[in-house]
């Protein structure tokens, strides 16, 4: 298909299967602590708004976990079917992490996502909240064990190679490998700011559509100190990934500052655009601010790093799609930033809720934590290549040999299908969004008949698929 | 001796596998009895009987991928890149199913008919790729060292199309029979008359793979045809036939659980007969589970989780059928 080989389709493949799934896990870490927080507010101030919120948000909660695991499902068997070289040398160590994955998955679902989707008026206020913080915890915990594995497979430690396949000998150094603790943090972190941004918008497009309800005021307020604090945390954060990553993939910060060679003595600008053109080994239209990139980099003023042409033309990432992906990443991390201070701002001056112009931006901001996880996600695999193991073992020697028409017409199904099947899901949550909070009684309305199982989230959610959604807003219904 | 790791695996996994293959094919059998039953009502019905419990299903395929990969990379990588093709649409099939099941509930009238529709597809085509895959599997894999090196459609052959239709004819049993435990009046009646054919089917599919099989691989003969095995195996072809035979009587008037315990007999019996021809391999004709498996240091860290977890997700299973025992009226239920 254009005249893709078998190994970029089976790349963009895993990449297309990868990037659907990790929206929804992304949402679910993020939406379960939220709702811890909510309940614990609404425990402890005895204010019903958080009560209302907590019941509007855990029905998205559900339809979003629902997604998240239908997509899991088919991540657990493409390592095999595309990347079956890969499996069989590393599966020893990707394997054993995402059964714990899969297992953790399964046991918050078997304990304690049934109590907090359909328990509300089965156990005491109390039982209730501990189960929605395991489940909280359980969606951390989960993360855990997969960025384990995937940052094993950038910073690999802890194992031997015997008979050419990878053997663990020591299991906490296959998991606190160096890069795990700034992944596991800048993603962690990645997600509440996701669903901050996200809920913070829905807040801001109701009040848009003039419906001022306190719980939409609620929605908005959160939401916006989140972002104030948190940008800037993760901004921190990301700052130190990299430097972890000059460390020990020098070829991956490279290519993402689009720097190819060093001249004597001088010190590293920072390119803010331009087009890295990989065949003739320069960046392009370069607009750059000198010292900037050795302050950033080596936190000094002169220091220098390694350029692309320091290593071979084979083992050089890509550096015009992570250029681009990282600063799109980059970008909105400072959008985000812009967002939060203009709240805080037009907070001091009363205007959080009026201020229509803020508000417009606060739903433009909507979707962007997500789009920002996208984009870091692609900057670090595509950043990784031509890598699976980083330094251990090369992408082309992992892939299964499938041929290029196999692989096309697979992709095209998965991406029909996926269009539909999650674009169905997506359009449910959008529709539940623009439903809004509602106030309930004490005892919200139990679904109806048999539904109440905790891995069927979707039986949680009373509303219909279909009935119009209006985002222009007309009628509540 | 310690603890003997592939082994304890191997069991572990063929359970899991079992387990899915009784779960998720009675109720990807109710997909397919979709079509012979076309009214609206009674596929709510039908549906009903599944919505409280279908759930853990999927839960036995997910861990089964992922501890494979961790216990047994090689038939992991094997299997998944020689099955591509098959386990590519039986994916596909059952997020369809698993997906349309969901939203056939929430649609409004306009859309159900086609997720009705999506619903009944998607699970024949993922009863008949896990078909085409157990074919497959029997016949064989060309390895050379630690890789796959047969070609991409080397599953296809008449053989493995044939075990593809016999897995739905199984599952449509499972499913018919199930509802028949599950139902009651009009549509129990007319189950009922769906089941005789239904099990005959199979039984004739039964026999003609357990003809065609050693037919065609000597080392499968050998096992079953020499002796003393000919004498320590004969129950099981042997209770095949009774089992046959109970089934066909308890058809015409019982209208509770037994066809299906029967039923559930049956697979569990063609499932013993297949782990007879292949033990111990893992990647037929040739590697064994010995020589598949992982280090121990993978085997005993999984082991470890999996022992944690395992009898949770058992015990949750149990709970969920005893809290939904009982028969389903038409009109009440999960909406
Ligand atoms: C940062 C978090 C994160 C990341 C990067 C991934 N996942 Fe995930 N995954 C989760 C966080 C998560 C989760 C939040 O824990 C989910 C969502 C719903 C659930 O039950 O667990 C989940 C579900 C989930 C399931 C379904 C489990 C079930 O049956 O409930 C599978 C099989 C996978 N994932 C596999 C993968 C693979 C193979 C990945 C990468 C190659 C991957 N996930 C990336
Ligand atoms: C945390 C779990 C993850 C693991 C274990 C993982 C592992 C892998 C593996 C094995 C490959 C194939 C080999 C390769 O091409 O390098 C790959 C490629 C890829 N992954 Fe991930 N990945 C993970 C998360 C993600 C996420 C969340 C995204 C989302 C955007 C992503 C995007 C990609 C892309 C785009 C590729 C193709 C890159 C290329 O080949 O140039 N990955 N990853
Ligand atoms: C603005 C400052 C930021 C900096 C300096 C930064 C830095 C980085 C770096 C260097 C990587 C690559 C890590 C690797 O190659 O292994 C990365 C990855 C990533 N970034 Fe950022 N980032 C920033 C903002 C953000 C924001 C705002 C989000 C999302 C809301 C985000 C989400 C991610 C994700 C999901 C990844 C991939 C996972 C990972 O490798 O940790 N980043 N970031």
């Amino acid at each position: 298909m254009f005249g893709l080989t078998a190994l970029e389709l089976a790349r963009i493949q895993f990449g297309f299967t990868i990037s659907a799934h990790i929206i929804f896990p992304a949402t679910t870490i993020g939406l379960a602590s939220y709702l811890a927080v909510l309940e614990g507010l609404w425990l402890w101030k005895k204010d019903t708004t958080y009560r209302d919120l907590y019941h509007f948000w855990s029905h998205i909660f559900a339809v979003n976990f629902a997604m998240g695991v239908v997509s899991g499902i088919v991540m657990a068997y493409q390592f095999g079917t595309n990347w079956s070289h890969y499996s069989a040398f590393a599966g020893t160590i990707t394997g054993p992490l995402l059964s714990y994955e899969v297992l953790t998955a399964f046991f918050l679902e078997a304990g304690f996502l049934g109590v907090m989707l359909f328990g509300w008026n089965k156990v005491g206020p109390g039982l209730h909240f501990v189960a929605t913080i395991m489940v909280a915890i359980g969606t951390l915990i989960s993360a855990t064990w997969i960025l384990a594995s995937n940052s094993w497979m950038q910073t690999p430690q802890g194992f031997e190679i015997l008979n050419g396949r990878v053997v663990p000998i020591d299991w906490l150094k296959v998991i606190f490998n160096p890069s795990f603790p700034y992944r596991l943090a800048h993603m962690t972190v990645a997600a509440y700011l996701a669903v901050a941004l996200f809920v913070g918008a829905s807040g801001a497009w109701h009040l848009l559509k003039r419906r001022d309800t306190p719980a939409v005021r609620t929605m908005l307020s959160m939401a916006m100190w989140m972002v104030l604090i948190v940008t800037p945390v993760q901004i921190a954060i990301g700052d130190q990934h990299g430097l972890v990553d000059l460390k020990y993939q020098p070829a991956k910060i490279a290519a993402v500052e689009g720097h190819w060679e060093n001249k004597p003595g001088e010190s590293l600008p920072l390119i803010l655009f331009g087009w890295p053109d990989m065949a003739a080994e320069t960046t392009r239209y370069a607009l750059q601010v000198p010292h900037l990139g050795s302050i950033v980099l080596t936190h000094s003023w002169t220091d220098q790093i390694r350029g692309l042409k320091d290593f071979n033309p084979e083992d050089r990432p890509n550096s015009t799609i992570v250029f681009w992906t990282f600063r799109v990443m980059v970008g909105l991390g400072f959008l985000m930033l812009l967002l939060g201070v203009w709240g805080a701002w037009a907070r001091w001056h009363n205007r959080l809720y009026q201020s229509k112009i803020f508000l417009r931006f606060a739903v433009l901001m909507g979707p962007t934590g997500l789009i920002a996880i996208l984009a870091g996600w692609l900057t670090t695999e595509i950043g990784r290549q031509p890598w699976v193991v980083y330094g251990v073992m090369r992408t082309k020697d992992a892939v299964s040999n499938h041929s290029a028409l196999e692989l096309s017409i697979t992709l095209i199904v998965f991406i029909v299908m996926y269009v539909a099947v999650f674009g169905t899901g997506i359009r449910y949550m959008l529709a539940l969004v623009a439903k809004g909070p509602q106030p309930q009684g004490e005892h919200p309305p139990e679904p109806e008949g048999q539904g109440g199982r905790p891995a069927r989230p979707l039986s949680a959610v009373p509303d219909r698929i279909d009935p119009a959604i209006d985002l222009r807003g007309g009628t509540r219904r | 001796m310690g603890i003997d790791l592939p082994v304890i695996w191997a069991v572990i996994i063929g359970f899991g596998l079992m387990m899915y293959v009784v779960m998720d094919g009675f109720d990807l059998g109710i997909g397919i009895l979709f079509p012979f039953i076309r009214d609206r009502g009674d596929r709510d019905t039908m549906v009903n009987t599944v919505a409280p419990v279908w759930d853990g299903n999927e839960t036995w395929l997910v861990l089964g991928g992922a501890t494979l990969m961790g216990v047994f990379p090689l038939a992991y990588s094997v299997l998944l890149s020689a099955l591509y093709i098959p386990i590519f649409f039986m994916l596909a099939g059952l997020i369809w199913r698993g997906v349309a099941f969901e939203f056939r509930f929430k649609a409004d009238e306009a859309h159900r008919p086609f997720w009705d529709k999506a619903f009944a597809w998607g699970s024949y085509i993922a009863t008949f790729s896990q078909g085409v895959v157990l074919g497959a599997f029997i016949n064989g894999f060309k390895v050379t060292g630690v890789s796959y090196d047969g070609g991409s459609f080397d599953w296809l052959s008449p053989f493995s199309l044939f075990t593809g239709v016999g897995l739905i004819v199984a599952y449509a049993l499972l499913g018919c029979t199930w509802l028949i435990m599950k139902t009651e009046g009009e549509l129990q009646h007319r189950l009922k008359a769906l089941a005789p054919p239904v099990t005959l089917v199979l039984v004739a599919t039964i026999v003609i793979v357990s003809v065609w099989t050693p037919l065609t691989h000597p080392s499968i003969a050998t096992r079953w045809f020499s002796f003393p095995n000919i004498i320590i195996f004969s129950p099981v072809p042997v209770l095949v036939v009774v089992t046959t035979w109970v089934m066909m009587r308890v058809l015409r008037n019982e209208t509770h659980a037994s066809p299906f315990l029967l039923a559930l007999l049956l697979l569990f019996l063609g499932y013993t007969g297949l782990a007879i021809s292949l033990w111990p391999n893992i990647i037929p004709p040739a590697i064994s589970i010995r020589e598949a498996a992982g280090p121990p240091e993978s085997m005993g860290f999984t082991l470890v989780g999996a022992l944690f977890v395992i009898p949770f997700i058992l015990a949750y299973t149990a709970m969920s059928y005893y809290v939904f025992r009982g028969k389903v009226r038409a009109g009440e239920g999960y909406h």
